[in-house]
């Protein structure tokens, strides 16, 4: 089943053409990865989905992109974000307790039944892989998690509002080895609930976790296929240079 | 040819020389006041209506009548000077109409006190027929204050993280969630930064509330609203300029209530912005 | 309903960011109603320049000239005591003075900054007025040049906080590239930094000046409250903003006195706007 369907799309900030008639389709349950160099789209186009790029002064986008059929700016902004769930690159807890942190998203969508809170900020926690971590200091500042810990708060606050999508953006770019390792490990069980597109710059994170994978460039997507594909038999000369320029 | 090293020595030995021709003046102000106004107060003089002319007895009733205004301006501009801060920091783009709100704060700061005097003669006292009362009084004070209080709540609003906006959007909350949830919660400390110099500023000012509230003389406490007040300023400016043999002690004292009253406000707004740099969270 | 809830909110902020605009409108508004006839009546040249303000002699003589020229020299003392010390208060703040008394200077900066000036008046009078007799040899200590003196205090916090920032936002680097030429510390500040930030320092400078024409309570206290043209430095003279606050408890609302009042409201209104917006105009030159 498609989940996005992304047509012929065009961004613009200002002056800056930063995504030039970008077409996909992004299936429900997959993980697809997004590479290329810094600049080339890649967060813009992330950030599109959820029309957080709205917030960006002079925006203007053309073409369409649509959540299972229906354009998402037809869809009531407050629920679409609640659909399609988003990490950022750094860790970026709420000042609030990391019970707070989970419990935010499904209180501003009107969640009050204490024990109903409870139960969902339990479940995602689970689902990060934290519950263990946290369970005891629930009421604790979130910023005295360590860098990993806090990345996975992000992972448990997104699942809490139960989205459809999640959009990682650079999910692990602040992060050590083995906080990176979990947050992997994490994603490539969620893809069984969630459709995942993950932004990365590091192009053997994309080989590792990826079902399918896009590369940008300067706006443009210039090749996306099976993440075997694009790492052994690459299509276009490009994309070939990036992944060997990487790897090498 | 000139030595740079004397030259560099004459001339930062007159910078000096003009700091300490600031401080110097302030230190020896606060400290005659304080030297020359302590004898005088006493319990009596604290909450004791003004006697004989107000040349003895207390100064109890311009006490309650500058918290009493003080009080009223805050409760005006407090709601209208955030939700305008509000604005500018959440809602304004970069246009022409915010330009005329950010040059029109800065002129409403820079209106000379006296003619907010005039104004609020003019608007409260005479059109909407308040009269000389504590009502009208506040309502001037209240104006004069708002750019001290948009201003620094702004500064505040703008100083929490753009990316907290961002990931409380994320999550699906509106707009005015994310005001209200992350950023005011966050921004609180400044605000009352804000608004507690916004009451020392309008505690001291004596000129907007000559023709708009303050009683010459007025031996009891203010029953309503719509009752005219004395206040501390307007009551130092009294026995120092219109009354004839007040003693010396008492007008020191009426000042150093007033000095104190204004200094506390500001060092509890330092002490609060201290505090709040230290334990700030990101 | 949370929509409908919100809406309303949203509208009430807007209200209240556009608040500011609507005050400052109000201001002029009601200045000019009462005002104006005095301007038709008089003619706003007589009034302007008229010798004479003898407010309830009969028939009343509006010429607020000393007035004006009571306020020019009263400002123009202060600010040639206010400038060169404020200005160099902010240099040694900014580019000289250690952090840690860096910050009990500021500190004493914001402190004069609160004390009230009916405080400062009433110390004016006590310890200054009585100086200046003693020094001159005058009748009266309560003179224009008493008046420039404690203005000037009060137009340093505004100078010196102004100016500190202006000298703060200039970019490191200049710093350092004219340290790295070899300049020593005086002159980067006085051929690099002063010259970078100078459209800042005037607008700290405007500002200040902005200040003391405002400034009422204190000038009333000290300067002597005599409305004639002004001879010298060292006589008692009026400002307009002291002839407003001494006259309207006694004016009566609705007789020529009370307009005439109201009017030198509008000629101080449109001074501190004329000063506030070419001010602004020098800090956003700035960005």
């Amino acid at each position: 089943m498609v989940k996005f369907d992304i047509r012929d799309l065009d961004v613009w900030f200002g002056p800056v053409h930063a995504l030039k008639k970008v077409s996909m389709a992004v299936e429900a349950n997959e993980i697809v990865s997004v590479i290329g160099p810094s600049n080339s789209g890649k967060t813009t186009f992330l950030r599109t989905l959820n029309r957080l790029s709205d917030l960006t002064l002079n925006f203007k986008m053309a073409g369409t992109i649509r959540l299972e059929q229906e354009n998402i700016n037809d869809i009531d902004i407050g629920l679409l974000r609640k659909k399609i769930g988003m990490v950022f690159a750094l860790p970026l807890p709420l000042p609030l307790s990391i019970f707070d942190n989970v419990a935010y998203g499904i209180r501003m969508h009107g969640m009050k039944n204490k024990k109903a809170l409870e139960k969902t900020v339990e479940g995602s926690l689970q689902e990060a892989y934290l519950w263990d971590e946290v369970k005891d200091r629930l009421g604790e500042s979130a910023f005295k998690l360590s860098g990993g810990q806090q990345q996975r708060l992000c992972i448990a606050r997104t699942l809490a509002v139960e989205p459809e999508v999640i959009l990682f953006d650079e999910p692990c770019s602040g992060l050590d080895p083995i906080s990176t390792a979990k947050v992997e490990d994490a994603m490539v069980k969620l893809k069984e609930k969630y459709t995942i597109v993950l932004v990365t710059n590091n192009v053997k994170q994309a080989a590792r976790v990826g079902d399918r994978t896009a590369f940008f460039l300067n706006g443009e997507l210039i090749e996306l296929d099976e993440t075997d594909r694009i790492f052994t038999a690459p299509k276009d000369k490009r994309t070939d240079g990036y992944i060997r320029g990487k790897f090498g | 040819m000139r030595n740079p090293y004397r030259t560099q020595r004459i001339a930062f030995f007159f910078l000096l020389l003009a700091t300490l021709l600031i401080v110097v003046p302030v230190g020896l102000i606060v400290v005659i006041i304080v030297q020359k106004g302590l004898p005088a107060i006493n319990w009596q003089f604290l909450s004791d209506i003004p006697r004989h002319g107000m040349r003895a007895g207390g100064i109890f009733p311009a006490i309650v009548g500058t918290i009493y205004l003080v009080t009223g301006a805050i409760i005006f501009a407090l709601p209208i000077g955030l939700l305008a801060a509000i604005y500018l920091s959440e809602y304004s783009k970069d246009n022409f109409l915010t330009r005329l709100i950010k040059l029109a704060i800065v002129n409403l700061a820079g209106v000379p006190s006296v003619v907010f005097g005039l104004f609020g003669l003019a608007l409260f006292v005479v059109f909407f027929k308040f009269g000389a009362s504590i009502l009208s009084g506040s309502l001037t004070l209240g104006i004069m204050i708002l750019p001290v209080i948009i201003t620094t709540s702004r500064e505040a609003l703008e100083s929490v993280p753009y990316s907290f906006r961002e990931v409380s959007l994320s999550l699906g909350a509106s707009k005015w969630q994310t005001i209200r949830h992350i950023v005011l919660p966050n921004a609180i400390p400044g605000i009352l930064t804000g608004t507690i110099l916004g009451l020392g500023r309008a505690a001291g000012e004596t000129a907007p509330i000559l023709f708009t509230v303050a009683a010459f003389y007025l031996p009891r406490l203010p029953a309503s609203v719509f009752d005219q007040a004395m206040a501390l300023p307007y009551h130092l400016y009294v026995i120092s300029t219109q009354v004839p043999n007040v003693d010396e002690k008492i007008r020191y004292g009426t000042a150093l209530v007033l000095l104190m009253l204004v200094l506390m406000m500001n060092l509890i707004a330092i002490v609060i912005r201290y505090k709040f740099r230290k334990m700030k969270k990101w | 309903m949370r929509k409908f809830k919100e809406i309303i909110i949203e509208k009430l902020i807007l209200i209240c960011g556009l608040a500011s605009i609507f005050f400052v409108a109000l201001i002029f508004i009601f200045l000019l109603k009462e005002g104006i006839q005095v301007f038709k009546s008089v003619g706003l040249f007589k009034f302007l320049f008229g010798k004479s303000w003898y407010p309830i002699s009969e028939p009343p003589q509006l010429g607020i000239l000393p007035l004006i020229l009571g306020s020019l020299l009263v400002t123009a003392g202060a600010a040639a005591i206010s400038i060169p010390i404020g200005v160099g208060c902010a240099i040694y703040i900014a580019e000289i003075a250690p952090l840690k008394i860096k910050e009990i200077l500021k500190a004493g900066i914001e402190l004069l900054a609160a004390i009230p000036s009916v405080v400062l008046g009433f110390i004016g009078m006590v310890t200054l007025v009585p100086l200046v007799k003693t020094v001159f040899h005058l009748p009266t200590g309560l003179t224009a040049l008493a008046g420039s003196i404690m203005l000037a205090f009060m137009a340093m916090p505004t100078i010196v906080s102004i100016a500190e920032d202006a000298l703060y936002s200039v970019p490191k680097t200049y710093k350092e590239g004219a340290l790295a030429l070899g300049a020593t510390q005086w002159q980067t500040i006085w051929r690099v930094m002063l010259p970078a930030a100078s459209s800042g320092i005037l607008a700290a400078v405007m500002l200040g000046i902005g200040r003391v024409i405002g400034e009422t309570m204190a000038v009333m206290m000290i300067t002597g409250n005599a409305a004639v043209l002004p001879k010298s430095i060292l006589v008692p003279v009026r400002t307009l903003t002291a002839t407003i606050a001494a006259e309207m408890g006694e004016a009566v609302v609705g007789a020529e006195h009370y307009f005439a009042l109201f009017a030198i409201g509008i000629v101080l209104f449109v001074i501190s706007f004329a000063i506030n917006v070419t001010a602004d105009l020098f800090l956003h030159k700035r960005e």
